[in-house]
């Protein structure tokens, strides 16, 4: 937080600059950011309250609400469990291709969700890599559950691990070597000493991948078939009832995701007072360049 | 060097090797394997067609246009945000996150009704004679929402640990606003703009969910890139659609080279100066 000391005018404090860029920005956040927010809610309710009430109790939708929950139940904890594993081997030990593996976590944050969902097609599909043995086998993956939640667990595949990563980084290894070296085990030491550092972190981490899972359409467009009551997730559910022309049904969907959203964006505040989120390692690396150059 | 006591290095690495391996690696070698399996001319022919060439331009320009506006646009929020007080604030603060936890599909659907001609911005603009929704300012409308939590959130944590002593010293040295703002403020959050710039134009050229609904889908006007590869899957040309989704993945691996170089130059340069 900047420092709120009276003291003489910093550059940009002068009335007239002031109320212009305030106005401007909230002109613009409110047009950008707020809008849509109000605009959901306003469209949701517009046919009243029992037209939203029967389109949240319609058997598609609360299906679609069921396969949303399924997915995230999955991919979530999965996802969590991947996260501190790679955080704690990349923060705790030094080995080859280090860097390189940080790197890879990191790609699916860099892809579009089409391409994942692109590339998931030919591992499982029919004309990809394992596609002709899983249906000889009978298995099914694409088009149904297992193939939504590999492709969500692609796309918030770093979302866990990339909190936790910097945090653990920082803390360094003393600690755990203390611990281990006074006879803890391994897991003991994981559970009594590095998770009680990083929880907030991972609670951080955790509270994004499920918005993200929740919300995810591209990717999950593409692995889903669309089946209207058997693979459709919400926000493809929500889709749907938009070009079906029941746009007030979409958007009484949408209200739902909507208020996640909103109780995500509560939680991330909440978490952050606790000191989650908000390191990321450029801002680090910019200070120390900033007080390089400070008298 | 110090012997490493803590065990767990093999579970958890061999978790992290197998689940990146499976989850992330083995799909994408999958797409590079069936895009490689077209002959290099078939598989130019297909990324060379004028509907994926024209889709690249719509993509391409509407990411740059909403880079750019969100490049002033979120300095400015970020700048307010940190410079100034002001009765909520914290509200406006945390509000910026949405984009990035409002889903993209309910993103779409709100714009879109926005900024449909009889919506509340739309119905504005119309007498102006300006079209966005259908049309590629839809496109630039959707890529700046999704876009916009980039450059404020990188810039932000910068401009707050700014040293105010800096601008002291350039004010007393008698340096107006203007340039104090101009050579020792923006050269200092440069770093900082530049990984926001990225990897906002990143998503911009990735995203899928917010567009499609405000775009219309034109073939050769308001088609993108992405959406692009999704009409050929579900027209069963796997072929064309693994060449463009492959175009899309090679431009997300130039960007992640192009954010690292130039945060690597950025850095540099801060040090020098």
């Amino acid at each position: 937080m900047a420092q709120s000391r009276r003291k003489p005018p910093r550059v940009g404090d002068g009335p007239i600059i002031r109320r212009v860029l305030i106005g401007t920005t909230l002109f613009f956040g409110a047009i950008l950011v707020l809008a849509p927010l109000i605009v959901i809610a306003v469209e949701a309710f517009s046919q009243g309250l029992k037209a939203y009430a029967a389109t949240i109790a319609h058997p598609d939708t609360r299906h679609a609400i069921l396969m949303t929950v399924a997915t995230a139940l999955i991919a979530v904890p999965v996802n969590t469990a991947f996260g501190l594993a790679a955080a704690w081997a990349i923060t705790k030990f030094d080995f080859w291709g280090r860097r390189a593996l940080l790197v890879v976590i990191e790609i699916p944050f860099s892809i579009s969700p089409i391409v994942a969902g692109v590339a998931y097609l030919f591992v499982y599909g029919l004309q990809g890599l394992f596609g002709p043995m899983l249906e000889a086998a009978d298995v099914k993956i694409l088009f149904a559950l297992p193939g939504i939640v590999l492709a969500s667990m692609f796309v918030t595949a770093p979302f866990v691990a990339r909190e936790l990563i910097p945090l653990m980084q920082a803390q360094g290894r003393d600690l755990e070597e203390a611990a281990t070296s006074l006879g803890a085990s391994g897991w003991r030491t994981f559970f009594s000493v590095t998770l009680p550092n990083v929880k907030w972190a991972l609670l951080y981490g955790i509270v994004l991948c499920n918005a993200r899972v929740m919300g995810e359409f591209g990717a999950v467009s593409v692995v889903s078939g669309n089946i209207r009551g058997q693979t459709n997730t919400l926000p493809l559910h929500i889709e749907l009832l938009y070009h079906d022309y029941q746009a007030a049904g979409a958007f009484a969907s949408a209200s739902i995701l909507a208020t996640l959203a909103v109780f995500t964006i509560i939680a991330k505040v909440a978490l952050e007072r606790r000191g989650a989120g908000r390191r990321p390692a450029l801002a680090a690396a910019a200070k120390d360049q900033n007080a390089g150059t400070s008298p | 060097m110090k012997r490493n006591v803590l065990p767990g290095l093999p579970l958890s690495l061999g978790i992290t090797l197998f689940y990146v391996g499976l989850i992330v690696v083995l799909p994408l070698a999958a797409l590079v394997f069936k895009a490689a399996s077209l002959g290099p001319s078939e598989y130019w022919a297909i990324v060379s067609s004028p509907r994926a060439v024209a889709s690249y331009r719509v993509t391409v320009l509407s990411a740059l246009v909403a880079t750019a506006f969100n490049l002033v646009f979120g300095l400015a929020l970020a700048w307010v945000l940190v410079r100034y007080r002001f009765p909520g604030r914290r509200i406006v603060d945390a509000i910026v996150d949405l984009p990035f936890a409002l889903p993209t599909a309910v993103a779409g659907i709100a714009l879109t009704t926005l900024f449909a001609s009889n919506g509340w911005f739309g119905s504005l603009l119309a007498p102006l004679g300006i079209k966005v929704a259908y049309t590629p300012l839809g496109i630039m409308v959707a890529m700046c929402f999704t876009s916009l939590p980039f450059i404020v959130r990188t810039v932000q944590p910068v401009l707050e640990d700014l040293d105010p002593a800096l601008e002291e010293a350039a004010q007393s040295l008698g340096g107006s606003d203007r340039t104090i703002f101009l050579r020792v403020i923006l050269p200092l959050l440069m770093p900082a703009l530049l990984a926001g710039l990225s990897l906002s134009f990143a998503r911009s050229l990735g995203e899928f969910g917010a567009i499609i609904f405000i775009a219309g889908n034109q073939p050769m006007e308001t088609e993108i890139t992405a959406l692009l590869a999704f009409i050929r899957l579900e027209e069963y040309d796997y072929q064309a659609a693994a060449a463009i989704a492959s175009v899309l993945l090679i431009t997300a691996f130039l960007m992640l080279a192009a954010t690292n170089l130039l945060q690597a130059r950025a850095l540099r340069y801060t040090a020098r100066s």
